[in-house]
């Protein structure tokens, strides 16, 4: 077996590196980050859903897009709503043209044609991010870029993140996307400098027919916490154990 | 101990020692675990500050009102009370200081995205609304020309 003095040098050098790469990841919790992990709390932000009030209008989208300066056209967006048609045969049309920022103008479904008297059901369905108590998307980040608050919202930092997508792929909902202008992975985040202001989530304020509701699930007083702990609600994709926050009344089996 | 397995072992040192010294200088000081699992809450603390901080667009119809007496008033006891000023209206921002008039969207799909007839069942809450069927009702035409939205009951002069 043969070894120059270069090679071995080389070899050294890669393997000093790797291996101090974890050394590096040991962080010891001071006093006041310790303080900081059981105080606050007193606010765990949810969501409530309720697809039976949902009619389509697509005002939480083009609302959201504003307000979170998320590129109006381009094909991204932090929150969308989804278009189910059931016929009686048993097939399922799904559409969601532009994320329904537009609304649905449209009874056509992907340029085909439904004929009103074969619709079983039909319904819409909203989604943004399930801020997760077990987020996915966090558990991948390589550099430390995305975490959850006390308050139980999950947030990107734009200064951090390397765009390097794994987030993107992590996320059983899909509700990442990379931002076209700051290059960054992007999602919903409740509309966080809104709700830390004692305001409501663009699309919560823009609702109509109060589709979309705001809940602070560790005020047992508030409204929408009382339904989502006393009414039948369901989360999406509960079996990847992700813990998701969204809560959904009236979801069908159809919605995926 | 022989040099040439001393002589690596510097340098493989020094390599580490580079690696903390750079890692001193590029990562801030407000970046660590900030709650209680190092796998969920390991960031840097400034940047929750940094979100809050994001400008808010969307004032809300009770902003609205304080100087659109008049508007608010009609719109509050329509039938399109639930339907906030900006959906119409678009953000207003630092409306007045910035921006003195906001963009009005009177397009036909603005009414539509309600109001077109979809045919669907009863049990859709889209059903529940008032609807007409695009290509039949006076196609083409703004709605706003004949109902006023402030007030969809009265028609405009």
């Amino acid at each position: 077996m043969s070894c120059s003095r270069r090679d071995f040098l080389k070899d050294a050098a890669g393997a000093a590196f790797v291996s101090s790469l974890p050394l590096s990841a040991f962080v010891v919790l001071t006093a006041d980050e310790a303080k900081a992990a059981v105080a606050n709390a007193t606010v765990r932000w949810g969501y409530l859903v309720d697809t039976n009030k949902c009619t389509g209008c697509g005002m939480c989208v083009k609302a959201c897009k504003n307000e979170n300066e998320i590129p109006y056209d381009s094909p991204v967006t932090r929150t969308w709503v989804e278009r189910y048609v059931v016929t009686k045969d048993g097939a399922i049309h799904i559409d969601s043209p532009d994320g329904g920022r537009d609304g649905f103008t449209s009874d056509k479904i992907r340029d085909e044609e439904i004929d009103p008297d074969s619709i079983a059901k039909a319904f819409f369905v909203p989604k943004l991010c399930n801020q997760c108590d077990n987020p996915a998307c966090v558990q991948v980040c390589p550099v430390g870029a995305t975490y959850k608050t006390e308050d139980g919202v999950v947030l990107i930092d734009r200064e951090w993140c390397i765009g390097c997508g794994y987030c993107i792929m992590a996320c059983p909902y899909g509700v990442r996307f990379f931002h076209p202008e700051h290059k960054v992975a992007d999602k919903c985040n409740f509309c966080y400098h809104r709700i830390t202001k004692g305001m409501m989530p663009a699309c919560v304020e823009s609702c109509a027919f109060g589709a979309r509701r705001l809940a602070n699930l560790r005020d047992p007083d508030d409204p929408v916490t009382k339904i989502i702990t006393t009414e039948r609600v369901a989360v999406l994709k509960d079996e990847y154990g992700t813990k998701p926050h969204v809560f959904y009344l009236g979801l069908d089996n159809s919605v995926r | 101990m022989k040099r040439h397995v001393l002589h690596p072992l510097w340098v493989a040192i020094g390599v580490v020692g580079l690696i903390f010294f750079a890692r001193l200088l590029l990562v801030p000081d407000d970046f660590g675990v900030h709650g209680d699992s190092f796998t969920y809450n390991y960031h840097r603390l400034g940047n929750i500050e940094e979100w809050k901080d994001f400008p808010v667009k969307y004032q809300g119809t009770a902003t609205c009102s304080e100087c659109h007496n008049d508007n608010a008033r009609t719109h509050r006891r329509s039938p399109h009370k639930r339907v906030q000023c900006e959906n119409c209206h678009g953000p207003a921002g630092n409306h007045p200081d910035d921006v003195e008039y906001l963009p009005l969207n009177k397009e036909r799909a603005m009414c539509l995205r309600c109001h077109a007839d979809l045919g669907y069942p009863a049990s859709t809450a889209r059903s529940n609304l008032p609807a007409i069927v695009d290509r039949h009702h006076k196609r083409g035409r703004e709605c706003v020309s004949c109902h006023n939205p402030h007030d969809p009951r009265e028609d405009v002069e």
